[in-house]
């Protein structure tokens, strides 16, 4: 084997889509750096990014990143949607059947992993640490780390498109399809690695964040007063926590089958390749939760703010939550009724499945209570959340249906099912992430976004989403299945396939007027600024600092007396105005060992997909003395004196 | 009188912060154990998988098994003791009782490669049958995470040999204790659920 181990000249690109694919990226990339040079950006990107260990820039950073993806990941559904519209018949559309199975591999692994995970934690990041009244998260720079493996495995995951090619077995990659021989080449290890140096990123924030909610809220915050962001952040670490180490499991396992010829998932030598499926959905119905979760949690706090009312029904709300975690672990095997458990089993997880309804219809409910006689404003926000509430209620009828065992058998794989899953995701988290990133992002930036353009996006959204999936509903019934890369014509589906297609394009042009709200906003950007710090007469903590927080976030820790902290502050009469006692605040220093140790598990993970073995090995002693040289450095904080933090806090109330 | 207050004045107290620190361990012990009760599963349901070669009575030794048990659990024994001489602030103990901490673990995990290097040579590597595969990855695990414990163990005596107990290494001790007897803990699983029955 050579030095290189499976690396040649043949791992580049041939044909054209690839080609021009590859291309696209390499001058985007190019574009960027000329930019940045250009501008003479590079220190300021250095210094006020790279190597900063705040959670507001850490969270500003997943969210950049989320939406780069978003776009890749859509470029993927266009390209979908025009075979799918095309390929019919005689013709062929534009993709070759192996082209095809790797964009919808590569569209589902990073709309799910680099998309939505990377928005929910940007977003946690952004909002949590403020919420609590505490100044950071608990492990700073670990929670730099997770934020640079979450980018290394983004990395990896899009060097496939130029060097060697990706998993076209789905974004789950199933067994006996992803084993090594019937996909000898490198896209399902690339598949395995990104998601791995992924996955552990988000092990590490999901540790890090749990670790923050119990033990840094601060004076008087007890758990019952957390706001409801807060509880759903907390309920989706525990899945983190409980449900990643079986991805990083199955990952394993199935890279040791590929590459040391073990037979976990083998057709022979023994091995269940039934196991993997339970395996990774064992993983995979939590995540689906944790998707979700952190959204509800938006959800609460939108709302309330919104109708200027107490949240409905906030101790259960708390309990839907929990119900949820608990149940989310006892319902994975509906993924796969079809895989033949036998009646029984099959009858207990398919209950399970429709009580998981129960908690969840709890939680819609209690937020239609909350509008009910609330004084209502009708903003970009609140239209995506009446799109919400309209979608998930439909598309969650539709996952009951699937529920139901025998019902099942009929749907499993077809495109029913894509447009119920796509219809729960888009609705209940990526409508929720677009909620919390506009209704956050004045805390962050100090100015608000031009509602205006957001509801127009938001309009064209829905329409969007009903146009493009509800034909998916109807070819489901007909019989399409999912994956499809060509289909007979005499099916007469075509149509229902073009419908989809323009749906396709309202959505592309939602994205359009979602783009014009950050750029107009930021040009007019004088115009909106917040310089109370309280832009929606807010209820929860983060409102009572300014926009955007300094750096230690509160020149004074917070009290909390009582639920709706900051509302209820705003509320009392008889304001005890004492003299402000500041004290010294240690920070975490800026360091690079974490963007180091990101670039070393690409290096690793590269390695790992390519059998450069002593590379690899250099990768990891490399990792190892990096985190040698963390955990040895004594020095890694340093104090703002208290004269300091006073002087940042009168120039902040200066300006208001 | 006198000398019992100093004792109990060098007694480094956790402040805060150690106290989140623990805690964190504590939560990223836990992803562990699920890691390992995956793992655990996988064994479970492969372990009838011999595939036409050896099940476990055939290729595990019951004594020789014994002898790595005893090597783990008295360091786990060794090692509570040098954390408490570490809480005492007595530098040499501490060193002792860690190096012979480190002198047991290194011996288990000597013990264990000669024994995988045995089966591989005799044929009867993980690639035999899926029973061997689950075999060696929940143990090779295990003892992946040994060797990861000595490695640690290993820079954190050089250091208090060099710069002294400090606060943060006591405390970097009481982290690597709580490491070690975890891994005591799945070992023990281990020998009962794929030795002992193995066996039988
Ligand atoms: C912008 C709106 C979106 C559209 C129009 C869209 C469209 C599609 C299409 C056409 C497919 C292939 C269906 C087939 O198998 O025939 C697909 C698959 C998939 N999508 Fe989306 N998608 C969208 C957003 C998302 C989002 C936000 C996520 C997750 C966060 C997501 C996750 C997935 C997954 C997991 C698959 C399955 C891939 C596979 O079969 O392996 N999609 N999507
Ligand atoms: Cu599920």
């Amino acid at each position: 084997m050579s030095i290189l181990g499976k690396l040649s000249i043949n791992a580049f690109p041939h044909d054209v889509i690839t080609l021009g694919g590859a291309i696209m990226m390499i001058v985007a990339i190019l574009i960027g750096i000329f930019y940045v040079t250009y501008t003479k950006r590079w220190h300021w990107l250095w210094s006020e990014w790279i190597t900063t260990t705040d959670h507001k820039k850490i969270g500003v950073m997943y969210i950049f990143v989320s939406i780069v993806m978003g776009l890749r990941g859509f470029a993927d559904v266009l390209l979908m949607r025009v075979q799918q519209a095309t390929s019919v018949g005689s013709s062929h559309g534009i993709l070759s059947a192996n082209h095809f199975q790797q964009i919808f591999s590569a569209h589902g692994v990073i709309m799910i992993f680099f998309v939505a995970m990377g928005f929910l934690f940007g977003i946690i990041n952004l909002v949590l640490p403020l919420q609590i009244g505490s100044r950071d998260v608990a492990f700073p720079f670990l929670n730099a780390t997770s934020f640079w493996l979450f980018s290394a495995g983004m990395v990896l995951m899009n060097a496939s498109l130029i060097i060697g090619n990706f998993t076209y077995a789905g974004w789950l990659s199933y067994p006996p399809l992803s084993e090594l021989k019937y996909s000898p080449g490198v896209g399902v290890d690339y598949w395995i690695w990104s998601l791995q140096v992924a996955g552990l990123g988000s092990l590490l924030s999901g540790i890090n964040f749990l670790v923050t909610i119990i033990k840094l809220r601060c004076k008087g915050m007890t758990l019952m007063r957390m706001p409801l962001f807060t509880w759903s952040v907390f309920g989706t670490m525990v899945l983190v926590i409980l449900a990643f180490p079986i991805l990083t499991v199955t990952l394993a396992l199935l890279y040791l089958d590929r590459t040391v010829g073990t037979h976990f998932f083998t057709a022979s030598g023994g091995g269940n390749m039934m196991m993997y499926v339970n395996l990774i959905w064992s993983w995979g119905h939590p995540e689906v939760y944790i998707l979700v979760l952190p959204s509800f949690g938006i959800f609460s706090e939108v709302v309330s703010v919104f109708s200027r009312k107490r949240l409905f029904g906030y101790r259960s709300m708390v309990w839907a939550i929990w119900a949820i975690v608990v149940l989310s672990f006892i319902v994975w095997l509906h993924h796969f009724f079809t895989m033949g458990a036998g009646s029984n089993v099959n009858a207990f997880f398919g209950m399970m499945t429709m009580i998981i309804a129960v908690p969840t219809g709890v939680k819609i409910f209690n937020w239609l209570f909350t509008m009910f006689g609330g004084r209502i404003k009708f903003n970009a926000s609140m239209i995506y959340f009446l799109g919400f509430i309209f979608l998930f209620t439909l598309g969650g009828v539709a996952g009951v249906m699937m529920a139901v065992p025998a019902i099942d058998y009929q749907l499993h794989n077809s495109l029913f099912l894509v447009a119920h899953f796509h219809t729960m995701i888009v609705s209940g988290v990526l409508f929720g992430d677009f909620i919390g990133i506009m209704y956050w992002f004045p805390k962050i930036f100090g100015f608000k976004l031009i509602d205006f353009y957001g509801r127009v996006a938001a309009y064209l959204w829905i329409i969007g989403f009903i146009v493009a999936f509800g034909p998916l509903y109807i070819l489901g019934f007909m019989g399409a299945t999912r994956r499809l890369d060509h289909y007979p014509a005499y099916t007469g589906w075509q149509s229902l396939f073009i419908v989809a297609g323009i749906g396709v394009g309202i959505i592309a042009i939602a994205l359009v007027f979602q783009f014009l709200q950050l750029i107009i906003s930021y040009i007019k950007k004088n115009e909106n600024f917040d310089t109370t710090g309280d832009p929606w007469d807010g209820r929860t903590l983060e409102w009572s600092t300014s926009s955007p927080p300094p750096h230690f976030n509160y020149a004074i820790l917070p009290e909390v007396e009582s639920r709706d902290a900051f509302w209820e502050e705003k509320q009392r009469t008889d304001k005890n105005v004492q003299d402000k006692k500041y004290e010294d605040i240690p920070v975490v220093k800026n360091t690079p060992l974490a963007m180091y140790i990101g670039a070393m598990a690409c290096i690793f993970g590269f390695c790992a997909v390519w059998h450069i073995w002593w590379l690899l090995a250099l990768s990891l002693l490399t990792i190892i003395v990096l985190i040698m040289i963390r955990t040895t450095d004594e020095e890694t904080e340093y104090v703002i004196p208290a004269s300091e933090v006073a002087e940042i806090d009168k120039k902040v109330q200066w300006k208001v | 009188m006198e000398s019992v207050n100093t004792q109990i004045q060098q007694v480094p107290k956790y402040d805060k912060t150690d106290d989140t620190i623990v805690f964190g361990f504590w939560v990223y012990l836990m992803t562990d154990c699920v890691l390992f009760a995956a793992l655990f599963a996988v064994y479970a349901v492969l372990h009838n998988n011999t595939f036409g070669g050896p099940d476990g009575a055939q290729i595990f030794s019951p004594s020789y098994v014994l002898v790595e048990t005893i090597a783990l659990l008295t360091s786990s024994f060794t090692c509570g003791i040098g954390l408490i001489s570490a809480y005492n602030m007595q530098k040499n103990r501490v060193i002792g009782w860690f190096s012979v901490t480190f002198l047991l673990g290194l011996s288990f995990v000597v013990m264990e490669v000669a024994e995988f290097s045995h089966l591989i040579h005799s044929g009867d590597s993980f690639k035999r049958s899926a029973f061997l595969s689950s075999y060696f990855t929940l143990v090779g695990t295990h003892g992946l995470h040994v060797t990861v414990g000595l490695i640690g163990m290993l820079i954190l005596i050089i250091r208090i040999y060099t710069k002294g107990l400090t606060k943060a290494s006591v405390r970097r001790l009481t982290l690597l204790s709580l490491f070690w007897h975890f891994l005591d803990i799945i070992w023990i699983f281990i020998f009962t659920i794929v030795y002992m029955l193995g066996f039988s």
